[in-house]
């Protein structure tokens, strides 16, 4: 049986069904998205103290670029369809699939950086917070400075006047508890991790989406060129939103 | 070639010239989408008197580049009215989320809000 309205439009909607289809499912996404951000207003009022400066602004700006960049590459792939050439449609996507995979990158970068990042709370009552240089038996190294309390533990990101940080050898029986800086750790890693992990996954799969269009798209292609075109359309605008998300998260997460 | 594919490519030539101003176009909001990236980065350095000022000026520029991608990329500057329908309604129900969340600031003890 043939699916219907998959390139010719509806009369009462004025448009092909898998259009219905997609905006239908990015305004659902809107509310996931937004009742996560209104999570993180919440969160972050109700916070006594918040941290600043603690994820890498050039990263996170190469990020952005990157989508942005992503978000061009997918539009101009489906106005290369529609104009029909095939082959300039593969390049395009093909420089979409490497924005993904650097976006990817980077984030897999940043998560790794946050997980060797270490707070370690000594007997003495000093904290030690920096990067996991050795993990042995008897005693850790840790690359980072000390800190009188929680405060300047935050304080220590935020202050750009503090020295480099130096390698920390500190014996295992002095400390009282270690924990790294993983989603466990506080409120901020806890939403920072939701939010840029939800949009990871959802990087994954607008990825996988493209991929498959651009890989096996040529029979379809050959055989329907206007419905291959509309998959194009349409894995587009997730992709976009994708994007959009992005533009939002950046500067909440990173710059604010 | 196969008959629709041939169909399509001669179909395609008369809309060459209207795609490839809508190319043009799409440049256009990708340079300004680049310049806008760097604002947000250049806008967060500069003290606006309070933090709230600087979330202020950062949404507002993000808010600019969304409608960049949301009406020039998804092409919503010029869509069926169905999908300004389901926007609508998505619109409505996502500021009464964020009403719901900025009234419950009044909970909070007086002067703990300081973020």
């Amino acid at each position: 049986m043939e699916i219907p309205y998959t390139t010719e439009v509806r009369k009462d909607t004025g448009l092909y069904n898998a259009k219905v289809g997609i905006w239908l499912f990015l305004a659902s996404e809107v509310m996931l998205f937004g009742a996560l951000f209104s999570s993180y207003i919440l969160l972050r009022v109700g916070a006594v103290e918040w941290p600043y400066g603690w994820l890498n602004i050039p990263l996170g700006t190469a990020n952005t670029l990157v989508l942005i960049t992503s978000s061009i590459t997918t539009v101009m792939a489906w106005a290369s369809l529609k104009m029909g050439n095939f082959g300039r449609f593969k390049m395009y996507h093909a420089i979409t699939l490497c924005c993904a995979l650097t976006f990817l990158g980077i984030k897999s970068y940043e998560y790794h950086d946050k997980f060797i990042h270490y707070q370690v709370d000594l007997k003495d009552g000093r904290i030690v917070d920096g990067h996991m240089e050795e993990n042995n038996k008897d005693e850790i190294v840790i690359l980072g400075r000390y800190a009188k309390n929680m405060h300047d533990v935050l304080d220590l990101h935020e202050r750009k006047d503090l020295a480099k940080p130096a390698p920390i050898k500190i014996e295992r029986s002095d400390i009282a508890y270690m924990e790294n800086y993983g989603p466990w750790h506080n409120t901020y890693t806890a939403i920072y991790f939701t939010l840029t992990g939800l949009h990871a996954l959802h990087v994954i799969g607008g990825a996988i989406v493209i991929f498959y269009l651009w890989a096996f798209g040529g029979k379809m292609w050959k055989s329907d060129p206007e419905r291959f075109t509309n998959r194009v359309e349409i894995s587009g605008l997730f992709w976009h939103f994708v994007d959009l998300v992005w533009i939002f998260l950046f500067p909440v997460l990173y710059l604010l | 070639m196969s008959e629709s594919q041939a169909k399509s490519q001669t179909h395609a030539q008369p809309h060459d010239e209207h795609f490839s101003h809508h190319v043009r176009r799409y440049l256009y909001v990708f340079y300004a989408l680049l310049f806008g990236t760097l604002i947000t980065v250049g806008a967060s350095f500069i003290p606006f008197g309070s933090r709230g000022a600087n979330i202020a000026v950062a949404l507002f520029i993000a808010g600019g580049k969304a409608f960049l991608v949301a009406g020039y990329f998804m092409h919503l500057i010029s869509e069926r009215k169905m999908i300004y329908g389901v926007l609508g309604f998505t619109a409505f129900f996502f500021a009464g989320l964020m009403a719901l969340t900025l009234w419950s600031f009044a909970d909070f003890p007086p002067h703990t809000i300081t973020h």
